[in-house]
């Protein structure tokens, strides 16, 4: 049984650790962030600059670990908004079931069916580019997996008898909803939270990395390998320590995820 | 022995190979069309400028010398233009070019009657075409325009070739021989050139590589001999194994200041901008070097028009700023926003070098960046932003470089009006005399620093890549490759 623990260590062992370096992020950094240097543009890694400097002559660890901000930020936010609208909508159509579940989950795959970055240029295209549009975005495009996964919860224990209980008793629907059925159905939600904080992360890298989410000159992991990919050649480690960092993020999560899934498998 | 064998093979077809003098030269795109008088795409005239010729030509200086004409004169109103043909000048079929080719030529640019014209210009400003003898032709305009002498570089070609497109003909010192879309364009010497000493080579291959750093690739393979337009960052993975030559290609990078709005529309504001801007730090971060440090808005290339020491006119100084700042009741700064076109990331990061640059007096900017259709659309016409950056292509003509300014110029979207600068471009474009044609436009010129338009940056420098036995590159202050002068070592 100890085994399985594993997975749960490494990933809340992997996100404390990039969590402290945000929190040290909000009040110290080696250098400022934006602050540019002439004479040390395309530095290797050394003491001064553990991850060397980029095309500015900026430190990178500086910007790696104010980007963690953003990485943090928009995973936060896109994942609220996705579940909250998601566990909405999901607990609406699977308890009341019928037309109403059909027109809902009919739309969810609909939105599914719509490749995630696509949606995302849509949307920043239509509302304008910038780090608040690109969290919505993202938090739309993670809804229907919530709400899929809400749903079922709720058509599962929708037969229950302590619900059939309630509502003989009187309970309004929406209390029954909220306060008897989700708090039995939160632990597959937790699992797809902690999932979708990794993809959000991708996400925004990925935007970034299409120039649409962060805007210069602050940093964010994506953006950073965007601008770092055409000095590959001159300065590898510019490139390789925003990709590190978005690889150990994304696989925390996701280990974070696969072990509360299995500390729930072994309490059942 | 059979290793032997294939080794010498492979040295044979190597040195067959050699004898005949090729250069592959790497570019973007397919030729628009190749029929020059119908070409529009400044990569095609790249490539076609080698083929064609006009009665006159560019030279590297950004002058225009004889080419087909031997000589011409202008008569003393402006209007008329009288060229003599030069002896013995052949197509590349072998006949000679005669007046009726001329004729041909600019009757078919001009119009006439039902048939529009192919180039506006012509159909525009020409009011006569006329054959006085068999080699002396007179071209009379309806309005003076004295930069229309450039426009006699365009082609003259033969009467009598039923298809221009499949099979251009030109008098140029390289023959067309093929094209393959999407591969190649390949041409060969013209041994009948009129110039004897020209070409230098046996055939040149403009080979069509769209993604530049396979372009990269091929050059360092060895397969393509010369590489145009690279970018600072290529040139410095070349640095030092290759014959690098970069020099200014007559662009105009700028940071535009909206003189409509609040607080550019103060003088003293755009000023202290400019005291606060470092250029030098510019070209070294974000052109690694390779850009030339510009006052107003026009590029050294343009010998004959460029204002000197105009570059010197702000000298960074950021206490005069401040000072500057505070006078025009900013002590404090302020907030604002520099929009920038985001796929030009060479602008993206000057903003990024800009915006560190104005927090040292005070100045909040934040950079918005937009696609390019949103900036042409917002920016450039609809003229809603406070700061952009941006890159003016330049022009042979002087006059065309600086009517963006003037007040009823459609895209004058630094909202510059100046009748005193109208009038003394409006006045230099009627000017026959050369002298003081240039002197109206270094005023011009003159007049847009001290009044602080915009921030003249740099004009970003292009840099061509050759192989390292590869020689006689001339830089053109237009969009073009002059293969004729290249030679091996």
């Amino acid at each position: 049984m100890k085994r399985k623990r594993v997975s749960l260590y490494i990933g809340i062992s992997i996100i404390a650790s990039l969590l402290a370096m945000m929190v040290v992020s909000l009040f110290y950094t080696p250098y400022p962030v934006t602050e540019m240097n002439r004479d040390e543009r395309f530095a290797p890694p050394s003491a001064n600059h553990p991850l060397g400097t980029d095309n500015f002559g900026r430190d990178v660890l500086s910007r790696i670990m104010k980007g963690s901000q953003t990485a943090f930020f928009v995973g936060l936010i896109a994942v609220s908004v996705g579940g909250l609208f998601g566990v909405l909508v999901g607990a609406i159509a699977g308890y009341f079931g019928g037309m109403l579940d059909e027109f809902i989950m009919r739309l969810m795959d609909a939105m599914m069916a719509f490749p995630g970055i696509l949606f995302a240029l849509m949307f920043v295209s239509i509302f304008g580019v910038g780090i608040r549009n690109t969290i919505i975005a993202i938090g739309i495009m993670s809804i229907p997996s919530f709400a899929r996964i809400t749903r079922s919860g709720f058509i599962q224990h929708k037969e229950f008898e302590y619900v059939k209980n309630a509502r003989v008793k009187g309970v309004s629907n929406f209390r029954i909803m909220f306060s008897h059925i989700l708090p039995n159905v939160l632990s597959p939600i937790i699992v797809a939270a902690s999932m979708g904080f990794s993809s959000a992360v991708l996400s925004e890298a990925a935007l970034s990395y299409l120039g649409l989410g962060v805007q210069p000159p602050d940093p964010s992991w994506g953006r950073m390998l965007n601008e770092s990919q055409v000095f590959i050649t001159l300065s590898p480690w510019y490139t390789i320590a925003p990709g590190i960092f978005i690889t150990l993020i994304v696989l925390g999560f996701n280990f974070l995820g696969d072990g509360i899934a299995d500390l729930q498998d072994r309490q059942q | 022995m059979r290793r032997i064998l294939s080794i010498l093979i492979f040295f044979l077809a190597a040195f067959s190979a050699l004898s005949v003098e090729k250069i592959v030269v790497a570019v973007m795109q397919d030729p628009d069309f190749l029929d020059p008088h119908r070409a529009a795409a400044s990569g095609t005239y790249e490539m076609m400028f080698n083929v064609f010729e006009g009665l006159l030509k560019p030279d590297s200086k950004g002058n225009v010398v004889p080419a087909i004409a031997e000589s011409y004169s202008i008569s003393p109103d402006g209007l008329t233009y009288t060229f003599k043909l030069r002896e013995g000048v052949k197509f590349h079929n072998g006949r000679e070019v005669t007046m009726t080719d001329v004729l041909y030529s600019f009757n078919r640019l001009k119009g006439s009657g039902e048939v529009r014209g192919l180039s506006s210009d012509f159909e525009k400003f020409v009011s006569e075409i006329e054959a006085t003898d068999d080699i002396t032709v007179e071209i009379t305009l309806n309005t003076l325009n004295t930069d229309f002498l450039e426009k006699f570089i365009i082609a003259i070609i033969p009467a009598d070739n039923p298809d221009h497109e499949r099979n251009p003909i030109g008098t140029g010192p390289f023959k067309f021989v093929t094209y393959q879309p999407g591969q190649r364009v390949v041409i060969a010497k013209f041994d009948e050139y009129w110039n004897p000493d020209l070409p230098l080579v046996d055939e040149v291959e403009f080979r069509i590589i769209p993604d530049n750093q396979a372009a990269l690739m091929s050059f360092m393979a060895g397969e393509v001999q010369m590489l145009p337009r690279l970018d600072a960052i290529q040139a410095e993975i070349l640095r030092g194994r290759y014959n690098l030559i970069s020099a200014e290609q007559n662009m105009v990078q700028l940071m535009a200041m909206n003189l409509a709005r609040e607080p550019f529309d103060d003088l003293k504001v755009r000023q202290a901008i400019n005291l606060a801007i470092d250029k030098e730090e510019i070209i070294e971060i974000v052109a690694n070097g390779y850009g030339t440090v510009l006052g107003s808005n026009m590029s050294p290339i343009m010998e004959r028009y460029y204002q000197e020491g105009l570059e010197d006119y702000y000298k960074t100084d950021i206490v005069a700023a401040r000072s500057l700042l505070a006078q025009a009741g900013y002590p404090e700064g302020f907030k604002t926003t520099i929009t920038v076109p985001s796929n030009y990331q060479f602008h993206v990061d000057t903003a990024q070098v800009i915006v560190e640059q104005l927090k040292k007096v005070g100045i909040t900017a934040e950079i918005e960046l937009i696609e390019w259709s949103i900036w042409l659309d917002r920016v450039y016409t609809g003229r809603d932003y406070e700061m952009t950056i941006v890159g003016l292509t330049g022009k042979l003509s002087a006059y065309d470089i600086l009517k963006r300014y003037l007040s009823d110029y459609p895209r004058d979207f630094y909202n510059y009006f100046n009748p005193r600068y109208d009038e003394l471009v409006n006045s230099a474009i009627k000017q026959t005399d050369i002298d003081k044609k240039a002197g109206l436009f270094k005023q011009a010129q003159v007049l847009l620093t001290e009044e602080a338009v915009a921030v003249y940056i740099m004009d970003p420098n292009f840099i061509v890549a050759l192989a390292s036995n590869l020689f006689g590159y001339n830089v053109y202050p237009l969009y073009v490759q002059d293969m004729s002068t290249l030679y091996y070592k």
